[in-house]
């Protein structure tokens, strides 16, 4: 850990900076080469698609990586952030996507967690962090909305931001950069007024700003510069008033959107997955019907219960309401085990968390789900399931040495597809896949759509989960779009576009308010 | 490896972005098959066998082999069903008190039975997989976790057996001709008790290798999140291992009662939990499921049975080999989470 040198703070020097930064994970080259200025008094928007490598350089500024090569610049001299807590005392502060509070705080202790207050004697000094609480709320204007004593998990979601935007702004040292990762996810939009108030306010106050999000329109309202990444790489930096959202798309994407899949569709055949006046927990009163040979699309913003309701159908969230039919059988739905012997299929959306095995070879992957039908009085007939797991990988053309390699040692992208085997395995009637291209390279999502066109070709029922638009616009025959765990709306082909899709994804967070947001303005 | 260039548009679909991993070549394929643990463990075995029969003439003679094999049949069984626990995620830290369990209901029904063994083996048995579906239960169930579980089992099972005894050896068993096979029998020169051994170790691997069974087991070790969404009935699994474990515990329980002629309330049982743990984690068990073998378990079965074999016949203070089996378990730990290479920042996952 070095310590900065406390250089002149004049706002045209770059506040923090990165230099030659790479990354690797493994196998994976996460970032190649990035060198980016976040200069003072402006706000530098970071944009690229899902994978691009957007979070990973946060988190090398962030301390949270150590970089394979290159370094963080601080005022121009390159320091070592070896941990976040070296980042942090460096000045630079990060407000996470999902809030990281303690349930049980309150807000004031959540604030100064980690250096609170205290009396000689080691004890809490409440006196003390009742007056600095008081003291900085008014000092960021978040008196009326933030009450000091109210706890942690009581907050509404734009109130746990304002406390990770209090913990960036407070600290022995000023900040000199605050990145902000896709603040706006769970907010709704007089919430995300406040924000962007907040967010030009520090701008006066000559903090470097940084912004990561996928919404053009903020983007294009908040940012000065804009900084688009594409497969590790830096595409491009572009003044905000030079450029147009056609222009970042293409740097994003690499080519033109015209240029996206398109697959050919077909008459669609009997309905195979009939769901009536579903609800769960975070779902509620869901009816859908995808029919053979159909892709059917799943929009909406992060947090509508898209995933939710894809785990609902697969039977591992209970179900309050409602029912689901699979080809004419009633699921009784929380199990499984019961969904897949029906015939469906979930890829969910998180691969190496919910569906992969990473330490476990290519063969075990793909097989695991229909071991009961290679096996002969329990014994697994090797040689057959080496011949199933052989046929679909070759299929998907899965990259891999050979079948007993270590799942965790391949590409996102033939991880992906390692998880496709196993559901193609099955010859499922119904496929359900969240976010399928997630984080995978351009060349593995082209050979992705590839293969659910042809699922949907040999009568396979597909419901695609996706927050990239484009993809769903390509893919679907019809877009289902979700908020706050409804379907507000469905658009068939032809009149599915981003903006009608995002239209219905958004406009409701005027009139519905989901239970707990909305009180913080 | 690295990343080739963002492909250009007009070969998007067919050009890989991504080059596959190297091929490995053939002879390290070999050795990972082996294992690099197990090639350790035999080294380390290799190394403690010369080092005391260098020592001690004695060491390295059949009778004594004998008798490690035999010392160490007991502990053995129970590793096998801690690797099998293991593997799926959990822990059973009761099993010796179970061993105790089984000891004194074998001993005690067949006295109560006028000298029948088969009726005092399957009383233990019908108790034994009481305990184990129990043990089970309560961790899937009553959301225990399962270290507290069978710690708590530990206590519970011992006061049992303790009350059931009375605290003290009960029966005599060694007027029947079955014990006495089980216990001082031989098949073609090798001790029964070992024969149980081995088919017990055949039983089990054959169970994680070869079946569905132990490739689910393997999978809810691994990630319990994507195996319970691949339709693998969690909760049937893991009540279904512990009361394997109940099963076995009660094989090595009468085993127990074999060798020292009664049923044995704690003697020969207390510790055996740290025996088995200690066991599985040298030959290679990932203590957060998903990962391990027999193979590597009874190779350390052995190592431990050889250590300890030859401290006491080199009369080193037992307190000294309590000593030194803790810290066999913490180094076998410290190393397998030095090889997963995780950030050391607070408590271990």
């Amino acid at each position: 850990m070095t310590s900065p040198p406390t250089g002149p703070s004049a706002s045209e020097t770059a506040a923090v900076g990165v230099h030659g930064i790479t990354k690797r994970f493994g196998p994976v080259q996460a970032l190649s080469g990035i060198t980016l200025d976040f200069p003072r008094g402006q706000v530098t928007a970071l944009m690229g698609e899902n994978g691009a490598g957007k979070s990973t350089l946060l988190k090398i500024l962030t301390g949270d990586h150590r970089p394979t090569e290159g370094h963080v610049t601080l005022n121009g001299q390159p320091v070592q952030l070896g941990s976040p807590a070296a980042a942090r005392a460096a000045g630079i502060r990060i407000i996470p996507q999902e809030p990281e509070i303690f349930p049980h705080l309150s807000v004031a202790e959540n604030v100064y967690a980690g250096a609170l207050p205290r009396t000689r004697g080691r004890r809490l000094d409440r006196k003390e962090l009742r007056r600095r609480i008081e003291a900085d709320l008014v000092r960021f204007g978040f008196a009326e909305v933030l009450d000091p004593d109210t706890l942690g998990s009581r907050l509404t979601p734009a109130q746990r931001q304002l406390v990770e935007v209090l913990r960036a702004l407070t600290g022995e040292r000023p900040p000199e950069l605050i990145a902000f990762d896709e603040p706006t996810s769970s907010l709704s939009e007089h919430e995300v007024a406040a924000l962007f108030a907040l967010v030009r306010r520090l701008r006066e106050q000559d903090v470097a700003l940084v912004y990561v999000s996928h919404r053009m329109a903020e983007i294009f309202q908040l940012a000065d510069r804009i900084a688009v990444l594409r497969d590790g790489a830096l595409a491009g930096v572009q003044r905000a008033d030079e450029t147009d959202e056609r222009a970042l798309v293409r740097m994003m994407v690499g080519r033109d959107l015209s240029t996206l899949f398109v697959r050919d569709r077909q008459e669609p055949g009997r309905p195979v997955l009939e769901v009536e006046n579903l609800t769960t927990d975070a779902v509620r009163d869901v009816s859908l019907r995808v029919r053979a040979g159909e892709v059917v699309g799943l929009a909406g913003l992060v947090g509508a219960g898209r995933s939710e309701l894809a785990l609902a159908l697969a039977g591992d969230l209970p179900v309050r309401g409602g029912t689901v039919t699979l080809d004419g059988v009633r699921l009784r739905g929380g199990r499984p085990g019961e969904a897949i012997r029906a015939g469906l299929g979930l890829a969910p959306e998180e691969r190496k968390a919910q569906a992969l095995f990473l330490q476990q070879s290519v063969r075990d992957n793909a097989s695991l789900v229909v071991l009961d039908r290679l096996r002969r009085f329990r014994f697994v007939r090797r040689s057959a399931e080496r011949e199933l797991t052989r046929r679909y990988t070759d299929r998907l053309r899965v990259r891999t040495p050979s079948l007993a390699q270590e799942v965790g040692k391949l590409s996102g992208g033939n991880q992906q597809k390692v998880v496709l085997a196993r559901w193609l395995a099955h010859r499922p009637k119904v496929l359900i896949l969240d976010e399928p291209t997630r984080g995978i390279d351009v060349g593995a999502k082209a050979e992705i759509y590839r293969i659910i066109a042809d699922l949907a070709e040999e009568g396979v029922a597909l419901l695609v989960i996706s927050s990239e638009l484009p993809e769903l616009l390509g893919l679907a025959d019809r877009v289902l779009v979700m908020q706050g765990g409804r379907i507000t709306g469905e658009l068939d082909h032809a009149e599915a576009t981003e903006e009608s899709i995002l239209a219905l994804a958004m406009t409701e967070d005027l009139t519905t308010t989901a239970p707990g947001a909305g009180t913080a303005s | 490896m690295t990343l080739i260039k963002p492909p250009s548009p007009a070969t998007d679909d067919t050009t890989p972005a991504l080059r596959p991993p190297k091929e490995r070549s053939t002879p390290r394929s070999l050795l990972a098959g082996i294992g690099g643990q197990n090639l350790s463990l035999v080294g380390a075995l290799v190394l403690v066998l010369a080092l005391f029969g260098l020592l001690n003439d004695n060491y390295l003679t059949l009778p004594n082999l004998q008798v490690i094999a035999e010392a160490a049949t007991i502990t053995g069984l129970l590793a096998l069903v801690q690797t099998v626990v293991i593997i799926c995620g959990g822990l059973d830290i009761s099993v010796g008190s179970q061993v105790g369990v089984a000891s004194v209901v074998s001993a005690m029904a067949f006295t109560a039975s006028g000298a029948n063994a088969l009726l005092g083996m399957v009383a233990a048995l019908a108790v034994g997989v009481l305990v184990g579906v129990l043990n089970g239960l309560v961790i899937v169930y009553g959301r225990v976790n399962p270290t507290i579980a069978t710690l708590a089992g530990l206590a519970a099972y011992k006061g049992l057996a303790q009350l059931l005894s009375d605290g003290r050896a009960q029966g005599y068993v060694l007027n029947d001709d079955v014990f006495v096979f089980l216990g001082r029998g031989k098949i073609a020169g090798l001790p029964v008790m070992v024969w149980i051994l081995v088919v017990v170790a055949v039983a089990v691997h054959l169970l994680l290798k070869y079946t569905d069974i132990g490739r689910n087991i393997y999978a809810i070790g691994g990630n319990d999140t994507a195996a319970r969404l691949a339709g693998i009935n969690i909760n049937k699994y893991l009540v279904f291992v512990y009361a394997l474990i109940g099963v076995v515990a009660t094989v090595a329980g009468i085993l127990l009662t074999a060798r020292t002629g009664s049923g044995q309330p704690t003697s020969g049982s207390e510790g055996l939990e740290l025996k088995a743990i200690t066991a599985a984690a040298l030959g290679g068990c990932a203590l957060k499921g998903g990962k391990g073998g027999i193979g590597g378990t009874l190779l350390a079965v052995a190592l431990l049975g050889a250590l300890e074999n030859g401290l006491t016949v080199e009369g080193i203070n037992t307190f000294w080999q309590n000593v030194a089996q803790g810290a066999l378990l913490v180094g076998a730990v410290v190393i397998q989470q030095r090889r997963t290479g995780g950030r050391a920042v607070g408590l271990p996952h």
